[in-house]
């Protein structure tokens, strides 16, 4: 299957999906040494985004956040790709300066943490594997 | 969105690779938002100075931007992780200090003025009515749009200086005047007074409206002292960017809003109790934002000739303009002399202080939020009367 949206940040990546229906402030919310999630009651505390393609409604929080994407991307740990429902300022400004691919405008509710996705930064296609 | 033939060239990389990302953070900002173009502003503030924010990483990605990177327009910078000049009076480690060092060094390079302040106002970036501007820092951004009346949107550190490297910024948000009006009307029944009650109203109002564009009547004069105070707090509890007040926001409103909420003087106390926690104090912090120059003359006087318990530690944060001129005039020799610190070019929010200190007294909203949530301290909101006798007690 194929979902189209929107280009955030172009290049192409593979990997597998994690998927949560709550906002991610990266700034508190995960910790960039580990890429862990460390927010109180949020659904994906204690799960480590590294490697995974993070699946999300949107972004929330401090600024600060763009930076601890970067952080994270430039040594390794925290997600490869990023796929919202509506991106703002401190995801897309994270993205553009780790140089992470990123689509927003996706119905994030079919995908399902697990499932093998390929994400087309440049076209904004996601296909379901 | 439509780019000028120059805006194009800088897109392509003619300009060198820190204009080229510039460009790339603005464009794809502009297209989010539905932008249909740049538009020129005249100053810039940029935040995300901080090494303990920044990390090495942030740092790298900023000296990177400084190798071909040149601001374009007046560009200020908000507070570092410490005094830059005598940054071991606050126990800051040499490590640290080399790298926060190296930070502020990279901002240079590329032009920037490196005020190290968030009242950027105060020291020569101080746009007029209607002037478009692209800052970050929070308060500053509520204080330009809401008391100076002039247009910026929230920007982050990033977004900040690439607005501040090609001199413009995609105009959606704030810059547009049918995003700027009231959609609600605060009544407020009871008197404010002091930074410290402005900072509770501004808790009270973000906590109860968000982002909702507030109208505000009833309060009948303020200093600049308590609107950087309430701004400080209403950004921080309630994300806004922008409130009318009615007699002090210069921006004309077209419409009052029907839609009316009230504010009495048991929601003012209910907001000072929610950061009244039952602790035992060991650090007042006030100045946050930076205090001006009235502040720290009326901080030297009450101490002056006093004696700040030793187990006690009170920082008052200012820039370093202020600092220089209260030198000047004997006030920081008042402050010293008891024991308390006088710090420039930094605040409590950002300096590495976590762990350092357990009970927080400040008579800022915005400084009990981050003391709490980012240092985990124990905080209390209290007038600034009531924070010096806390320090010398």
């Amino acid at each position: 299957m194929k979902l189209t949206g929107r280009r955030i940040y172009h290049g192409k990546t593979e990997g597998e999906a994690l998927v949560t229906k709550d906002s991610i402030s990266f700034y508190g919310g995960v910790d960039p040494e580990t890429g862990i999630v460390v927010e109180k009651g949020h659904e994906l505390e204690g799960v480590n985004t590294t490697d995974k393609i993070l699946v999300f409604p949107t972004g929330k929080g401090s600024t600060v956040g763009s930076y601890v994407l970067y952080q994270m991307a430039k040594t390794g740990k925290g997600p490869k790709a990023l796929i919202l429902q509506e991106c703002e300022a401190i995801v897309a400004v994270g993205c553009i300066i780790s140089e992470l691919p990123c689509v927003d405008q996706i119905d994030v509710s079919q995908i399902k943490t697990g499932m093998n996705l390929a994400v087309d930064g440049d076209s904004g296609e996601i296909e379901i594997k | 969105m439509e780019l000028t033939p120059e805006e194009q060239e800088m897109a392509e990389g003619k300009y060198g690779k820190a204009a080229q990302k510039a460009m790339e953070i603005l464009v794809t900002l502009g297209e989010i938002y539905g932008a249909k173009r740049l538009i020129d502003i005249s100053s810039v503030q940029v935040a995300g100075v901080s090494y303990a924010n920044l990390n090495e990483p942030g740092l790298e990605w900023l000296a990177d931007m400084a190798k071909d990177g040149k601001v374009r327009v007046l560009t200020t910078l908000n507070p570092s992780g410490m005094d830059m000049e005598e940054w071991r009076k606050l126990a800051i480690s040499e490590e640290f200090a080399k790298n926060q060092t190296r930070v502020v060094e990279a901002f240079g390079k590329m032009g920037i003025i490196t005020t190290c302040s968030c009242t950027p106002y105060l020291y020569g970036n101080l746009p007029h009515y209607g002037q478009h501007i692209a800052w970050s820092e929070s308060s500053a951004v509520c204080y330009a749009n809401s008391v100076l009346g002039a247009r910026t949107n929230r920007e982050g550190g990033p977004s900040a200086l690439g607005a501040a490297l090609v001199g413009k910024t995609p105009e959606y948000g704030f810059h547009l005047d049918e995003n700027r009006q009231p959609k609600v009307k605060v009544e407020v029944k009871t008197e404010v007074r002091g930074t410290f009650q402005f900072g509770a109203l501004g808790k009270v109002l973000g906590d109860r409206l968000g982002k909702n564009i507030s109208y505000i009547t009833g309060i009948p004069e303020a200093s600049v002292e308590e609107l950087k105070s309430f701004c400080a707090s209403y950004a921080t509890y309630g994300g806004v960017a922008l409130f009318h007040m009615e007699g002090i926001t210069p921006d004309r409103v077209t419409t009052i809003p029907s839609e009316t909420t009230e504010v009495s003087e048991d929601d003012l106390k209910g907001a000072i109790n929610d950061l009244n926690e039952d602790t035992e104090i060991d650090f007042i912090s006030l100045g946050c934002p930076h205090a001006s120059l009235a502040e720290l003359e009326y901080i030297a006087k009450k101490l002056e000739n006093k004696k700040v318990n030793p187990n006690k530690e009170i920082w008052i944060t200012t820039a370093r303009p202020t600092k220089q001129i209260a030198d000047r005039m004997g006030f920081t020799k008042m402050i010293e002399d008891t024991g308390a610190k006088v710090a420039a070019d930094t605040c409590c929010v950002v300096a590495p202080i976590k762990g350092r200190f357990h009970g927080l007294a400040s008579d800022s909203a915005k400084m009990c939020y981050y003391g709490s949530g980012r240092n985990k301290f124990s905080v209390k909101l209290m007038s600034v009367d009531e924070c010096i006798e806390e320090a010398l007690k």
